[in-house]
């Protein structure tokens, strides 16, 4: 079975954010990128799959982006995918789903994949729209949020997660598209040599026109930093002192201390 | 006047209340309305308007195959300028299968309206976007809470139906598995982020809840990594809690792990980013490294 995992590259969501230019995406100086969470049991669950199978499976990673995505493919690849797709897209950031969307599926369209997955949405932007347009797109099966998974050949089970943690288990027909929730698996850390050999592995480059990229369905009108609504208060300095305050606060603000806390 | 066209949400036999936030959503944008729901008879939304209804019996609950073609007949009939879905399980992964049939712009996670367009946070909620769909009809998701819920009287149903062949098959549902841990009527929790690190950490996150006669919490990639209990992740996949005191150490704030916690009474982060979500919520954030202010604040606590 031929598999297809599909990953961003994403800022780590712990840096500092400011609007570009033209006031429609963040500028990325400053910023740290790596695989997007949710694409990382993505790649595991591709991997492991491809490890049950055993025999002709084989696993290809394809990502959309500038070059520094590069590393993110590589990562995927040292985890176990046997071959790599770079979408060599500067422009990839700003493009709305549906371009994406229109990307993968333009590369997936004559390759015959019985499985395709993704994450279930960008820790980025989250529109959580990407891999159901790829089903879409190819008309394949397609199940999202998945926190398990099995497949005897010619149907997978997907347990799909919703709402305060109950789970529904589906049936998907092959040729098939997964989205994964966090926890469906323990993503593996790739080791040093399966990182040195991820660097021998084959990289194809191609670009957005040659897989034929569709114009975006949506515009964006406006970029800017979240203003709190709350009223927090941000204590900073030495560490004796911000325990003295917060104890002080504590006091003030709730009983926990007086039923008998603080022992 | 524009026209929303709203599906409702029926799940293990029940209308999903939340649906009410649709017509509210609705009303915010000055727009006529319609519902459309693969549900039961004895579920029907209040709602002033035309109902397409299709019964789940016949239809299954979760089907997308067949409630995309559902949905896509009540938009024939309808011919709205919007469809608008909860962002939810059921929403998240039905719209994206409307709007790809019509070649529909979609919003995800819509929480206002304003400036031309839709505003829908991203970067885990520290920034946000307005976005303009270009196509006459747009496809959208709203974020849980964003809009007032309002309930009208009984709908006017109208029946729905379509072909049955389906690619997706529902077998079953499971509960969560909850452990048996119960921290909803806790006075005190102090919770565990993926900040704490290692799970050696976990330790002081006990030992600070201990001080204080709290229970632990977690985040959800705590509980994934396996360095607490499955059964003490707050959020919206977890559990609700709304103790006097909530204790967020190395937790970012992501909008699912809040909707466990935003009943709580004073809420404490300690982050090292000062500008985490979770000051949204927070009443104090301690901007310092967790694994150096721990020891301090629970001595300080003990003596
Ligand atoms: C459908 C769905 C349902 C979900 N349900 C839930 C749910 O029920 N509950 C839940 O929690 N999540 C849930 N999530 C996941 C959620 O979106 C976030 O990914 C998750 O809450 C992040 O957990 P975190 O804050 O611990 O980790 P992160 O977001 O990685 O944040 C870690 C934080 O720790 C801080 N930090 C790092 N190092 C230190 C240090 N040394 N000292 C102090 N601070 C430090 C960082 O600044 C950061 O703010 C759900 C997601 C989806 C899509």
């Amino acid at each position: 079975m031929k598999i297809l995992v599909c990953v961003k590259q994403v800022p780590d969501m712990e840096g500092r954010f400011n609007p570009n230019a033209a006031g429609t995406w963040f500028d990325e100086a400053g910023l740290a990128f790596r695989m997007n969470d949710y694409d990382e049991f993505a790649v595991e669950e591709a991997v492991r799959l491809k490890e049950r199978l055993g025999g002709e499976a084989e696993v290809t990673v394809l990502s959309v982006g500038p070059d520094r995505v590069i590393e993110t493919i590589r990562k995927a690849m040292a985890m176990g995918c046997d071959r790599g797709v770079h979408v060599r897209d500067e422009g990839a950031a700003e493009r709305d789903p549906w371009q994406i969307a229109s990307m993968i599926a333009g590369y997936a369209r004559s390759r015959a994949y019985g499985l395709v997955f993704t994450g279930m949405q960008s820790l980025d932007r989250g529109s959580a729209q990407v891999g159901v347009l790829v089903a879409e797109l190819l008309g394949l099966s397609c199940a999202t949020t998945a926190v398990g998974f099995s497949c005897d050949g010619g149907t997978a089970t997907v347990e799909r997660e919703l709402e305060g943690g109950a789970k529904a288990v589906v049936r998907l027909k092959l040729p098939a598209l997964v989205t994964c929730q966090l926890g469906l698996n323990n993503p593996r850390y790739p080791t040093l040599p399966n990182i040195l050999k991820a660097k021998r592995r084959e990289l194809v480059i191609l670009t957005p026109d040659e897989l034929g990229i569709e114009a975006p369905l949506v515009a964006t009108a406006g970029f800017s930093r979240h203003e709190r609504s709350g009223a927090c208060t941000v204590l900073e300095g030495e560490l004796d002192g911000l325990a003295a305050r917060v104890i002080d606060l504590l006091d003030e603000r709730t009983a926990v201390l007086r039923r008998g806390g603080g022992r | 006047m524009k026209k929303a066209l709203l599906v409702a949400e029926c799940r293990q036999g029940r209308l999903v209340a939340d649906y009410a936030e649709l017509p509210g959503f609705a009303r915010a944008l000055g727009s006529e309305s319609s519902m459309v729901l693969v549900g039961y008879p004895e579920e029907l939304p209040r709602f002033d308007g035309r109902l397409h209804f299709a019964d789940a019996r016949e239809y299954g609950e979760y089907n997308p195959d067949v409630h995309k073609r559902l949905v896509l007949r009540a938009v024939e009939a309808e011919r709205p300028d919007y469809v608008v879905f909860m962002h939810s399980s059921y929403g998240w992964d039905l719209a994206p299968r409307v709007a790809a049939a019509m070649r529909a712009a979609q919003v995800s996670e819509v929480s206002g309206i304003g400036d031309g367009g839709f505003v829908t946070g991203c970067c885990n909620g520290k920034m946000r976007r307005t976005v303009r769909p270009l196509t006459p009809c747009a496809v959208l998701t709203l974020r849980q809470g964003a809009f007032h819920a309002e309930r009208g009287g009984e709908p006017r149903c109208l029946p729905l139906e379509a072909e049955k062949a389906a690619s997706v098959q529902l077998l079953r549902y499971e509960p969560p598995a909850g452990g048996g841990i119960d921290l909803s009527r806790a006075e005190v929790v102090v919770s565990a982020g993926r900040g704490v690190g290692r799970q050696e950490h976990i330790e002081l996150v006990r030992a600070l809840a201990e001080a204080l006669g709290g229970e632990v919490g977690a985040s959800r990639p705590v509980v994934d990594a396996g360095w607490l209990e499955h059964g003490r992740q707050i959020g919206s996949t977890g559990q609700t809690v709304a103790p006097s005191l909530y204790v967020a150490c190395g937790v970012s704030g992501a909008i699912q792990h809040v909707a466990g916690m935003k009943g709580s009474g004073f809420v404490i982060a300690i982050n090292t980013d000062r500008d985490a979500p979770i000051a949204e919520v927070a009443d104090l954030l301690v901007a310092a490294d967790l694994e150096q202010f721990l020891p301090v604040l629970i001595s300080k606590l003990r003596s």
